[in-house]
């Protein structure tokens, strides 16, 4: 198992670079650059500014710079943008941001999606299954860019009752809309997954067999066909954890959160090469993470599988 | 320990509470004897995160406000627009006007209690036209004609061979290369406004973070969170703290308009814009709160006029069946909505010291502009009788923006006969693309004066300007421009420019722009008056809901 991981940690450095060149050539190949502006900047001060952040460089050179500067200092560099912020300033205020309602998404997306599905498939063509994939459907259909600004309308403007946007350093009445906002849709794909394969797995001998032993359905469920059944869910949830940590430009624009996505798609706007790169590994990085860790969690919940 | 904060912070509100109470038993009046609301803050909504709010670097709009909240330059301008003592109580002009002489006032201070002198001024200005500074906004220094700028700007002279001057600690000098008769007007920019050099060189790029930041302007910075918020405290510091009443001012960065109208709505908010399309609407229901001001920009279409544009748009009548066929009326009325206006100008009709000018084409109507329009292409030879033409607009992505290229697109249709292909393209791309004259029709643009004059406009289609994308040159037009630099009187030249722009075409002016927002209205002092839309909190402030 050990050695597995290594040889998984080995494989993601290559990926990762393979990840900065892809991008680094995908940047510069679109039209536009960081320091365009609606009155062309006199030669001399487009000059400096270029020289200020490297650009007057050969490609080859900022990239390998780049690279060094990254591996050796974990230096991301100055944002092109906002002349007063690094790359690092930006990530540390803003992936914690998107980490707290990412995490509270994920665990909220996972205790009700399985809890639906489990239910629907045990109660499976009763009232209770269609409530269900009602539910999940509904909330399937409703995508967050609409969500949101109900849920704001809602809880802000009819009820008063929570704030409609802003942070404040994560304090709980300024984390819930945007979790909900987050992980209703999540929480539906989760929800179907689990109950097509917990019906798959309801079907299946050895649960026949378990039921043939004179085992109360409770037990039958809890201890034999959960953990078989959550396996496509597990799958499921090593892209979308990643989804949701490293934030929803959606959701950092509707309730100004201040969370990474936001400045992840502004910077690909303004052509602020550096943040975008820096977001782009994190994201890889957390990829390769999230992906690992699914895989060593099969291994654990499926005794057959063995690295 | 939490709970000992806790105690400390519940003390120190109920200090602050106290002494508030105290103070405004005595205080309660505003400067025209409204009885003043207890909670003297507010909060409004800016669209985006500021790239800058470096005094010398601001690039935007809303960065510019809160420049001018921050920091406080020579002058300032009053709620119509008008220049009055800012940093400066006043100043000389030589006879032949090359020379200002700027007094300052002695009780200026800083946020950390050290006085505003004139060096700080020849700091900053040296700053801002340094290319090591590398300041988006260095242009405006060398529209400030000041003496060596375009040398000091090519880095061809050190900029201590700007010709700025602090003669003593209260007196500035500034020598011209050329007299600007609205030089005055230029100081309320805030590229101009002083910078501290020791904070700047103790903290390089940092210095504009809260707790690094001195500033000199009647709030200072307390809190700063990119993409959510920005907090601006009152300076005990500013030499007029007692006439400012707004004890705190913060911007939320909220990037949807419509999520930002709702927050307004749920009372979160002081002021916000108005989403285009819902002036009407909003103007019934909250008559008291949906305000339209004129603002100074101008929205027009560039024509390519250049060999890689269409052939046909080289033909001064082709440009000039397009410019009749635009039905201005139906666009402000029926698109934008929000108490914008016709333009037939490419300098707003609000501008101080402007008129626009005498033309035919104002007094038709739109029928008669139709008319005149097919004959004049026929004429030409395009049309459905003659070559089919088909015009490309090209705009950056923006609803706004495509609203308006399908209404005229479809005038053009109906009344020319000719085609039109809509080509939106995102903002970094269509600069591009505009820059470069990579269009095979029109283009659309907008532009803000910088300073409350005509030529803040008109210096764009000089031919040499960078902000010309139709690639259009005109000898008379430039000589124009540059005898109303000097001119004691230079409304009649404007207007020979701009009759010039109308004939030609290079350019196809759509409408003038207004401000639309809603504003909570017990927020009284806000310049409506000022037709560029500069505001300065600290005259702001709010009054107590009437009983």
């Amino acid at each position: 198992m050990f050695a597995y991981i290594v040889r998984r940690l080995a494989v993601a450095v290559p990926t990762l670079l393979f990840l900065v060149v892809f991008s680094f050539v995908l940047m510069f190949a679109a039209p536009g650059g960081p320091f365009n502006s609606e009155r062309p900047l006199p030669p001399q001060i487009m000059a400096n500014i270029e020289a200020r952040y490297g650009l007057d460089q050969p490609y080859w050179k900022q990239m390998w710079d780049y690279v060094v500067a990254v591996v050796t200092q974990f230096d991301f560099g100055p944002s092109f943008q906002y002349r007063d912020r690094t790359v690092n300033d930006i990530i540390a205020q803003g992936f914690p941001v998107t980490l707290t309602y990412g995490l509270w998404s994920a665990i909220v997306a996972v205790i009700f999606g399985v809890a639906l599905g489990v239910v629907a498939a045990i109660r499976q063509n009763s009232w209770v299954d269609y409530t269900a994939v009602g539910i999940s459907i509904g909330a399937q259909a409703l995508p967050n860019f609409v969500m949101g600004p109900i849920l704001v309308l809602v809880f802000t403007l009819w009820l008063g009752l929570l704030p409609g946007g802003g942070w404040y350093g994560g304090q709980w009445q300024y984390v819930i809309l945007p979790v909900v906002a987050l992980s209703t849709s999540y929480m539906a794909s989760i929800a179907r997954i689990t109950r097509s394969s917990m019906l798959e797995t309801l079907n299946s001998n050895f649960i026949r067999t378990a039921k043939a032993k004179g085992l109360p359905m409770r037990r039958v469920i809890v201890r034999h066909a959960l953990k078989p059944a959550l396996l496509p869910v597990l799958s499921y949830l090593g892209p979308a954890v990643v989804g949701m940590i490293t934030g929803s430009v959606v959701v950092d624009v509707i309730f100004s959160t201040g969370g990474i996505g936001q400045f992840f798609v502004n910077s690909a706007f303004n052509r602020d090469y550096a943040v975008i790169m820096g977001i782009t590994i994190l994201v890889g990085a957390l990829t390769i993470t999230f992906n690992l860790i699914v895989d060593i969690l099969y291994a654990w919940i499926d005794p057959r599988i063995r690295y | 320990m939490k709970l000992k904060t806790h105690l400390m912070a519940g003390t120190a509100a109920t200090l602050v509470a106290l002494s508030g109470s105290a103070l405004l038993a005595q205080d309660m009046t505003g400067p025209n004897g409204e009885t003043l609301a207890e909670n003297q803050t507010f909060t409004y909504r800016v669209l985006d995160e500021f790239p800058s709010i470096d005094p010398n670097l601001i690039e935007d709009v809303e960065g510019s406000a809160i420049g001018r909240n921050l920091f406080e330059g020579l002058m300032n301008q009053d709620s119509e627009g008008n220049v009055v003592p800012g940093v400066a109580t006043g100043y000389e002009v030589s006879d032949d006007g090359m020379t200002y002489t700027f007094t300052l006032r002695d009780d200026a201070r800083w946020s950390n209690g050290e006085p505003v002198t004139a060096g700080d001024f020849v700091y900053s200005w040296q700053r801002a036209a340094d290319p090591a500074t590398a300041s988006e906004y260095q242009w405006y220094m060398g529209l400030m004609a000041i003496e060596n700028v375009d040398a000091v700007m090519a880095g061809e002279m050190e900029p201590s061979e700007l010709g700025v001057t602090a003669v003593d600690d209260h007196t500035l000098e500034v020598r011209l290369s050329q007299p600007l008769p609205y030089f005055a007007q230029m100081v309320t920019h805030t590229t101009t406004f002083p910078v501290p050099q020791a904070t700047i060189e103790e903290f390089g790029d940092a210095w504009t973070q809260p707790g690094n930041m001195v500033s000199n302007g009647a709030y200072v910075l307390s809190e700063r969170v990119p993409q959510e918020r920005i907090v601006l405290t009152k300076n005990p510091e500013y030499w007029d703290a007692e006439n400012v009443y707004l004890e705190e001012v913060t911007a939320l960065i909220i990037n949807d308009e419509n999520q930002a109208l709702t927050r307004y709505l749920a009372g979160e908010l002081d002021q916000t814009d108005v989403p285009a399309g819902q002036y009407p609407r909003l103007s019934e229901e909250y008559p008291e709160q949906a305000v339209s001001v004129p603002n100074l920009c101008t929205y027009y279409y560039n024509v390519n006029v250049t060999e890689a544009g269409l052939p046909a748009l080289q033909e001064q009548s082709v440009r000039q069946a397009l410019n009749l066929a635009i039905d201005r009326d139906v666009i402000v009325e029926n698109v934008t909505a929000g108490g914008q206006r016709p333009a037939y100008s490419l300098t707003h009709w609000a501008t101080a010291g402007f008129e626009v000018p005498e033309a035919d084409i104002i007094g038709m109507t739109q029928e008669e502009r139709n008319t005149m329009a097919q004959e004049m292409l026929a004429e030409a030879g395009y049309g459905p009788d003659g070559e089919p033409l088909n015009v490309e607009i090209i705009y950056n992505t923006s609803d706004a923006h495509r609203s308006i290229a399908v209404a005229i697109g479809q005038m053009w249709q109906q009344t020319l006969g000719v085609e039109t292909t809509l080509s939106n393209q995102e903002w970094q791309t269509y600069l591009t693309t505009r820059g470069d004259k990579n269009y095979q029709g029109v283009a659309r643009a907008g532009w803000c004066a910088d300073y409350n004059e005509a030529s803040s406009f008109l210096d764009i289609m000089q031919s040499d300007s960078g902000y010309n994308d139709s690639g259009w040159t005109n000898e008379e037009y430039d000589a124009l421009l540059a005898e109303a630099r000097t001119a004691e009187d230079p409304l009649p030249l404007y207007q020979q420019a701009e009759a010039i722009i109308q004939e030609e075409l290079p350019i196809l002016p759509i409408y003038f722009y207004s401000t639309v927002f809603m504003m909570d209205d017990a927020i009284e002092g806000y310049p409506l008056e000022n037709a560029q839309d500069n505001w300065y909190a600290k005259d702001l402030y709010r009054v107590a809901e009437s009983e």
